[in-house]
């Protein structure tokens, strides 16, 4: 076999592997771009877990999304075209633009806020707290020893 | 219907008039008032069992037997109609809340004060619901013209044995957060001395949050096996409905424990049961409002008003009290460090309110954006699976941590003695989920750098085994303990250990159910699924299994009529299993449902859809999915509700032993993580 001719099937093979490849991108790109639209049949499912008998919207809509995939569209590219034929409903999450980023930001600052305020409560506390006094044995009552008792048994469950 | 709400009317006015007299008559209006709340139960009990009959009597002059039910439908479908439709289940409500306060009412005894207070609450509760039954949601309304001669059928995706269960079990979990509610208001309004209100509601809500769970549990089962898209949870605003009460009322059963201890946190707990009745009201106003789109809310109607007008009645009231009597929630005790059993609860509370913050704002956020945009979006589970899950991860994380920590402070050795072994067995199952080959299972080589999905499960896998491993280290600390100072066995011991002090193992069993069900969750990234048209002797494959096409069958019943495929399943050239995946088509409904079959071990599920037939060919559609451990969040759910009924047995005595009184020569320290504490 001439070189020439190796490079040929070499050639074909890598060629044919990428384009394997490719198919597996797309097939991979299709299913994580259907799982963040919402199928617009009114069943409020995922567009690739709509299952309804008769669904007059899915199979459509799947064929629109490999249609836009393998015509070699950008991720935005796609989800701009169903926005655009079928409504901002069509997008099964909140974009991270404008308004819509509150959504995404709200919950971020609330933990920040409540985890930092419970902090900030239990630092608080710390420093306003009693110290601890030593007391002799002689110092105490009969009552405040009881009490203190019945206090570590309900503490402690001892 | 009227005379029951003239009972309930009755025991709630004259209930509050005589709670406000101090005369002698006070005591025998407040009798007549109980009694009248237990003779609306007995009124309601009467009209449910009406309904209910007309059902099995086919009688469609009442519209709502017409709606739900028709000649044909099975027989336990048809005791179900009573809650399948909006009418029907408001009354169904209604029956519930009469049936907490006939058991509240009787078992008057225990503390006459504070329980008519709670049986006057839980009446203008009843009041409100009655008033719903009468006006606006009647479920006696006759069918307008001719009388029909069959119904219209119960929904397919309502005729599975679940449904005759979940919702039973999940209005009895919302329903019942209505007695914790109850005595928590009423014991703000008499400023009740002591914590005693405190025992009784932590018991009622633990019985109500177990009831919740198990709904929200049978919800999810429902929605694997009937709805056929290979999942249990949609973050529908339905299902989001049923959560956040039950994440308001799990922070209860935490935080209460402080108050309980520690006389802290009462202002808190009081908000937390106040917020947590609220949100069972506002899930309710969310299901049936249509404020919100959901697959399984109930027909759009005009009671949304009713609820509002409601919650905001029930807001004010709280609000009023709480302003009013706020002196009496004053704490006993402040924190005394950041490592200690009181701020892991605070941290649990803030976490579990944010993931019912997060969880509520993204249902009511296409709302809002409504609002203010013009234009309504859609908030589905991308959003919320990717907010949620760290929330939820920090949780388990402090499901791990939290119990072994002490009360007031812990010292680093207590921490190092407590944490090292589990930390290593759970860095261990780390490293073994990345190391090993994938062909061990569909979890197994794991690599959480290619996606962050993946990342979040192998962090849970490793949590959940953290939870595991502390939890069966606390138990086998205190086993060994009762052990050496009994001579029993290990296991024996352990079991003694739980019996002691059922509440604090019942809760480390509950973690364990809890873990297990992040186990049976963290699979989901790793779902897989196949399609294909199935003429005779094809196959499909997915993952290390093989489907074959061995027949199809069809089936005729009086209520539906059926196709089945009939598939072997292959694993390693070996058939394992055959599947039966069906297609049903319901008579009087007119409307086609899927039932999937399941081949459920604990690695995977491999679930199988018979998704139609091709119009030319004629030829079957089947889905097949390969879901990874998803019969671990069953089991985690059956070891959840296991501790939920062992927590609420009462404690085995305790040997007494005699303790000389010692001298105190310093403050009082309790032990850190003493066996038995809580």
């Amino acid at each position: 076999m001439s070189r020439l001719n190796r490079f040929r099937i070499v050639g074909s093979l890598l060629l044919g592997v990428l384009l394997l490849m490719g198919a597996s991108d797309n097939s991979s790109r299709t299913d994580r771009l259907g799982h963040q639209m919402m199928c617009m049949c009114s069943c409020s499912q995922i567009l690739m877990e709509c299952n309804h008998v008769g669904c007059t919207y899915s199979d459509t809509m799947r064929n629109e999304l490999t249609a836009g995939v393998d015509a070699g569209k950008s991720d935005s590219e796609v989800l701009a075209m169903f926005v655009e034929k079928y409504g901002t409903t069509v997008l099964a999450a909140p974009t991270h633009s404008g308004f819509d980023r509150v959504a995404w930001l709200l919950p971020y600052i609330a933990l920040i806020v409540g985890l930092g305020g419970v902090a900030f409560v239990v630092r608080a506390w710390h420093k306003r707290r009693v110290p601890a006094t030593v007391a002799a044995t002689s110092g105490l009552s009969t009552a405040d020893l009881s009490r203190l008792r019945e206090q570590a048994r309900k503490e402690t469950d001892l | 219907m009227l005379l029951a709400l003239a009972l309930s009317g009755y025991s709630f006015l004259f209930g509050a008039v005589a709670l406000f007299r101090r005369d002698s008559l006070s005591a025998v209006i407040t009798e007549t008032a109980r009694r009248a709340g237990i003779a609306s139960f007995v009124a309601v009990l009467i009209a449910s069992a009406i309904l209910v009959t007309a059902a099995f009597q086919n009688n469609f002059s009442i519209a709502y037997i017409y709606h739900h039910s028709n000649i044909d439908l099975p027989i336990p479908y048809k005791f179900a109609t009573l809650w399948s439709g909006q009418e029907g289940s408001l009354l169904f409500w209604s029956l519930l809340l009469s049936g907490y306060g006939f058991v509240l009412r009787l078992r008057h005894k225990t503390d006459e004060r504070l329980f008519a207070h709670a049986s006057v609450i839980i009446a203008a509760v009843q009041v409100f619901f009655l008033l719903l039954l009468t006006f606006a949601a009647r479920p006696f309304a006759t069918t307008p013209g001719e009388l029909p001669l069959d119904g219209a059928g119960l929904n397919p995706l309502l005729q599975y044995p679940e449904m005759v269960i979940h919702p039973p079990m999940l209005y009895l979990g919302y329903v019942g957060f209505t007695v914790p509610f109850a005595f928590a208001l009423g014991a703000l309004i008499m400023k009740y001395p002591g914590d005693k209100w405190i025992h009784i509601t932590r018991r009622w809500t633990m019985v109500t949050w177990g009831l919740l769970s198990c709904g929200i549990a049978l919800g999810a089962h429902w929605a694997y096996y009937v709805l056929g898209w290979g999942g249990y949870w949609g973050w529908d605003p339905v299902e989001v409905a049923s959560l956040l009460p039950w994440l308001t009322g799990t922070a209860f059963l935490h935080s209460v424990m402080m108050q309980e201890k520690r006389g802290m946190l009462k202002t808190w707990n009081v908000w937390l049961i106040f917020v947590t009745f609220g949100l069972c009201i506002f899930g309710t106003f969310l299901t049936r409002s249509g404020v919100v789109n959901s697959v399984h809310a109930f027909a759009q109607s005009s009671i949304g008003t009713w609820f509002v007008i409601f919650l905001a009645i029930i807001a004010a009231t709280c609000i009023f009290f709480y302003v009013y009597n706020r002196s009496h929630l004053r704490t006993e005790h402040h924190l005394e460090s950041l490592v200690s059993r009181e701020s892991s609860f605070l941290f649990n509370n803030v976490l579990f309110l944010l993931i019912c913050f997060v969880a509520l704002w993204g249902t009511l956020f296409p709302v809002l954006s409504e609002w203010l945009q013009g234009h309504k979006i859609t908030v589905g589970p991308p959003f919320f699976n990717s907010v949620t899950v760290p929330f939820a991860l920090l949780l388990l994380l402090l499901t791990a941590v939290g119990p072994l920590l002490a009360w007031r402070k812990t010292s680093l050795g207590s921490l190092k003695r407590n944490f090292l072994w589990p930390t290593v067995g759970a860095i261990a199952v780390g490293i073994l989920l990345i190391a090993t080959p994938p062909s061990w299972g569909s979890v197994f080589g794991m690599r959480p750098w290619t996606d962050v999905a993946y990342f979040y499960s192998l962090i849970a896998a490793m949590l959940a085994a953290l939870v595991i491993f502390t939890v069966a280290a606390e138990f086998l600390r205190g086993g060994r303990v009762i052990s050496g100072h009994t001579g029993r066995g290990l296991v024996s011991s352990m079991m003694l250990l739980g019996h002691r002090n059922t509440r604090r193992y019942g809760g480390y069993v509950v973690h364990i159910g809890m873990a297990l069900i992040f186990i049976g969750v963290l699979g989901t990234p790793l779902n897989r699924t196949a399609e294909k048209e199935m003429g005779f002797g094809d196959k499909i494959d997915i993952g290390p299994y093989s489907l074959v096409s061995r027949s199809f069958t069809q089936d005729e019943t009086p209520n539906y009529s059926s196709s089945i495929a009939i598939l072997d399943v292959y694993r390693g050239g070996k058939l394992i299993t055959t599947l039966y995946p069906e297609s049903r088509f319901f008579t009087a409904t007119q409307q086609p449902q899927h039932v999937p079959s399941v081949y459920s071990p604990l690695r995977e599920d491999l679930y199988v859809v018979f998704e139609g037939q091709n119009q030319d060919t004629g030829r079957p559609i089947i889905k097949a999915h390969l879901n990874p451990l998803v019969s671990w969040l069953w089991i985690g759910v059956l070891v959840m509700l296991f501790g939920t009924v062992l927590a609420l047995f009462p404690n085995a005595p305790v040997p007494v032993r005699a303790v000389a009184a010692a001298p105190v020569t310093a403050g009082f320290h309790a032990p850190t993580a003493p066996v038995g504490a809580d």
